[in-house]
C-alpha cells in the first residue's frame, strides 16, 4: 500500500507533478538524443576510419611503422595475403606498398602517402572506389593511373587526366620519379586523408622502388565485422608469428579514445541535466512535505514508523523522476530512432566537420545500455532528491502536527 | 481492571518564559469497557491531556501506564510500535488519508500490523459495516461528507483491535444528525464489543452519552463522575 499511497501522492497536485515531469522528460530526452548524436558522429567516424583508412587489422614487419621504413617489407605477403582471406571471418584482405614521398604538379607540390593497391583485393577491403567523385578506380588499361583525393586535386589544381609526377625513394636509396596520370578523383569527407592519400597499382609502385615480386608494407585485413576482430587478430597471428599484427583500436588510438571520450562525454552530460533537474525535484518534494505536516504527523500518531514514513516520501520522488524519466526515455528513443535513417544535416558548417574527420551527415546511433544506465540515474536521482524532504518529513512531531489548523 | 493508569502527570510549557501548566498533576484510571467524556472550556487541557495518554506528546513528568507499561519509558520507535497496536486515535478534522478510499483507509493500519490480505478485507467490510458506512467502501474521502469521513475514522481506529480509542472532539465538525449517528455507533461499539472509549468533547450531546465524565479545568481534574 505503501507504494499505492507514493504514486497516488504524485497525483494529487496534478499541475506541480506534471510541470517537473516535463521538466525531467525533456531533460532526459535531450540527453538521450545528444548521447544518440555524438555516438552516431563517433561510430561514422570509427566506420569511416576503417572502411576508408585503416581496415580492421594490419599486419607489418615489427619496424615499419615506427620510422615508415620502406625496407621492412614482408617478402612473403602476396602469400600471406591468400591464407588471411582463407580465414572463415575475413571478408577481404589486400597487400599494399606503403611510400610517404612527394607528389608535384605542373604548379605546385605536395607530401602524401603513396599506396600501391592491388585494385580487386583493395575493393573488399576499402571504399574508396565508392567515394570516388570522379573517373574510375583503376578500371582503364592506362599506363601508371593515379587515383588522388579532391582536397589535394584542388591543392595541387590538377583536374581528372592531368598529370602529376611522384618523387620517392627506392629500396636502394635512389631517387626516382614516375609520371603518372589522375584517372579518379575520390571524396571521403576527410579533408585531412584527402588531401595526403593517392593510390596507384602495386605493380608501378613495386617497379619504381624496386621492391622484390609478391613483396609488401602492409597487408590490410577487413573482418566481417568489428566483434570478431580480436578473434581474427589471434588467426592471423598463428598465420604470421614474425610480424606485428594490431587492430583499428591499436593502430588508431585516438579513434578507440574517441569511442570512450564519446561515452564519458555523454554520462556527463547526462549527469549535468539530472544535477540541475535534481533540484527542482528536491524543491517539489519538500513543498510536498511541508504542505502534508499534518498529514504526516497523523500517519506518525497512528502508527506508521519514521522508516515507513522514509520509504514514502522515497518512492514519492522516485515515482515522480522515474515518470519524467520514462516518459524522457521513450521521447528521447523515438527520436533517436528516427535520426537513424534520417540524417541531420550540418552541411552548412560542413568544411569544419570534413576538415575535423567527421561526416557533416550525421546518423544517431543508440545504445541500449544507455537507455537502461539513464533509468538507473533517474531513478537515483529520484533517491537523492528525496533525502532532504524525507529528513524533514521525519522531523515532524505528530503532537504538534495535528495542532496545525 | 485498568487499562490505563495516569499517574501524577504533568505537562508545563515554558517556551515563551512563562510557565503555562497544561496538564497539572492527574492521577486516574481508566477501566476496560468505559465510555469516558473529558470535558472542560477550550484551554482547559483535554487535547494535551490526550495526547499525553496517546503517547503523543511527552508529559513533563508523572506516567502513564497501559496494561503494566509505562507508555513514556518506551524509545521512539517501540513507542510508534506501541500506538499502532494499542491505541485507536479518531481526530477532530478526520485527518484520513485522502488518496486512500475508506476501505484502504481502514484497511492501512492493519497493513501496518502485517495482517494477511484476506482478513484485512473481512475485518474493513466489518467495520465499515458496523459504522454503517459499508456501501461507500471504494470512496475516497474528498467524495463522503465530514459525518461519513468521521464513521471511517472510527473504523480506522478499531481496525487494529486497539485497547482502548482516543477521541479528540471528535463531533466538533459535525452536524446534530451526524452526531447523533457516530455517537450511536461509538456507543453501540462500546456496549457490545467492550470497546474503551475516551473522548474529549465540550458538546453536550457527547457528554450525555458518556458513562463517566471527568471535567478538567487549568490542567487539573474538576470533577470525576460515573452515571
Amino acid at each position: 500500500m505503501l507504494f499505492s499511497i507514493s504514486w497516488r501522492n504524485v497525483w494529487r497536485n496534478k499541475l506541480r507533478s506534471s510541470v517537473i515531469i516535463i521538466a525531467i522528460a525533456l531533460g532526459i530526452c535531450a540527453g538521450v538524443f545528444s548521447s544518440a548524436f555524438y555516438k552516431g558522429m563517433a561510430d561514422q567516424r570509427i566506420e569511416k576510419a576503417i572502411k576508408s583508412e585503416i581496415s580492421h587489422i594490419q599486419v607489418h614487419v615489427p619496424q615499419f611503422r615506427q620510422a615508415n621504413d620502406i625496407t621492412k617489407f614482408m617478402p612473403e605477403a602476396a602469400r600471406l595475403t591468400e591464407e588471411i582471406i582463407n580465414i572463415p571471418e575475413v571478408k577481404g584482405a589486400s597487400n599494399r606498398i606503403i611510400i610517404f614521398s612527394m607528389v608535384a604538379s605542373a604548379e605546385t607540390a605536395s607530401g602524401v602517402k603513396i599506396t600501391g593497391v592491388h585494385p580487386k583485393a583493395e575493393k573488399n577491403v576499402t571504399n574508396i572506389h565508392t567515394k570516388l567523385v570522379e573517373g574510375n578506380y583503376f578500371e582503364e588499361k592506362r599506363k601508371n593511373p593515379i587515383v588522388v583525393g579532391q582536397k589535394l586535386a584542388e591543392k595541387l589544381r590538377v583536374k581528372m587526366g592531368s598529370k602529376v609526377v611522384l618523387t620517392l625513394q627506392d629500396i636502394d636509396n635512389n631517387i626516382v620519379n614516375g609520371a603518372f596520370r589522375i584517372v579518379g578523383i575520390y571524396n571521403t569527407a576527410n579533408n585531412g586523408f584527402d588531401e595526403s592519400n593517392v593510390f596507384i597499382k602495386y605493380t608501378d609502385l613495386s617497379r619504381l622502388m624496386n621492391l622484390p615480386p609478391n613483396a609488401g608494407h602492409e597487408i590490410a585485413v577487413l573482418a566481417e565485422n568489428n566483434e570478431i576482430v580480436p578473434v581474427v587478430k589471434e588467426k592471423i597471428h598463428t598465420i604470421t608469428p614474425e610480424y606485428v599484427v594490431e587492430s583499428w583500436t591499436e593502430l588508431s588510438p585516438e579513434m578507440n579514445y574517441l569511442t570512450e571520450a564519446m561515452d564519458l562525454y555523454m554520462y556527463i552530460f547526462i549527469v549535468i541535466i539530472l544535477f540541475a533537474l535534481l533540484f527542482g525535484i528536491i524543491n517539489t518534494m519538500l513543498m510536498v512535505v511541508l504542505e502534508r505536516v499534518k498529514e504526516i504527523g497523523m500517519l506518525m500518531a497512528i502508527g506508521m514508523n519514521k522508516l515507513r514514513i522514509f520509504l514514502m516520501v522515497v518512492l514519492e520522488s522516485i515515482f515522480l523522476s522515474l515518470s519524467g524519466g520514462i516518459v524522457g526515455v521513450l521521447l528521447g528513443t523515438a527520436v533517436s530512432k528516427y535520426f537513424e535513417t534520417h540524417s541531420i544535416d550540418l552541411s552548412i558548417w560542413g568544411e569544419v566537420y570534413k576538415d575535423l574527420g567527421y561526416d557533416p551527415f550525421v546518423y544517431t546511433s543508440l545504445e541500449y545500455s544507455l537507455l537502461i544506465n539513464v533509468t538507473i540515474m533517474v531513478i537515483l536521482t529520484g533517491i537523492i532528491a528525496s533525502l532532504y524532504p524525507a529528513y524533514k518529513a521525519l522531523q515532524n512531531d505528530p503532537a504538534d502536527a495535528l495542532r496545525i489548523e | 481492571m485498568s487499562v490505563i493508569e495516569i499517574k501524577n502527570l504533568y505537562k508545563i510549557y515554558d517556551g515563551t518564559g512563562i510557565e503555562v501548566k497544561a496538564v497539572n498533576g492527574i492521577d486516574l484510571n481508566i477501566e476496560e469497557g468505559e465510555f469516558t467524556a473529558i470535558v472542560g472550556p477550550s484551554g482547559s487541557g483535554k487535547t494535551t491531556f490526550l495526547n499525553l495518554v496517546g503517547g503523543l506528546d511527552r508529559p513533563t513528568d508523572g506516567q502513564v501506564i497501559v496494561d503494566g507499561i509505562d507508555v513514556w519509558s518506551l524509545r521512539s520507535r517501540k513507542l510508534i510500535d506501541f500506538r499502532l497496536h494499542n491505541i485507536g486515535f479518531v481526530f477532530q478534522a478526520y485527518n484520513l488519508i485522502p488518496v486512500l478510499t475508506a476501505g484502504e483507509n481502514v484497511e492501512f493500519i492493519m497493513q501496518l500490523q502485517g495482517w494477511s490480505k484476506n482478513d484485512r478485507m473481512k475485518r474493513t467490510h466489518d467495520l465499515l459495516r458496523a459504522v454503517g458506512i459499508e456501501d461507500r467502501i471504494d470512496s475516497r474521502p474528498a467524495k463522503l461528507s465530514g459525518g461519513q469521513q468521521q464513521r471511517v475514522a472510527v473504523a480506522r481506529a478499531l481496525a487494529s483491535k486497539p485497547k482502548f480509542v482516543l477521541a479528540d472532539e471528535p463531533t466538533a465538525n459535525l452536524d446534530s444528525k451526524s452526531t447523533e449517528n457516530l455517537l450511536d455507533i461509538m456507543e453501540k461499539l462500546n456496549r457490545e464489543e467492550k470497546i474503551t472509549f475516551i473522548f474529549s468533547t465540550h458538546d453536550a450531546r457527547v457528554i450525555k452519552k458518556a458513562r463517566r465524565v471527568i471535567t478538567i479545568e487549568d490542567g487539573k481534574i474538576l470533577k470525576d463522575e460515573t452515571k
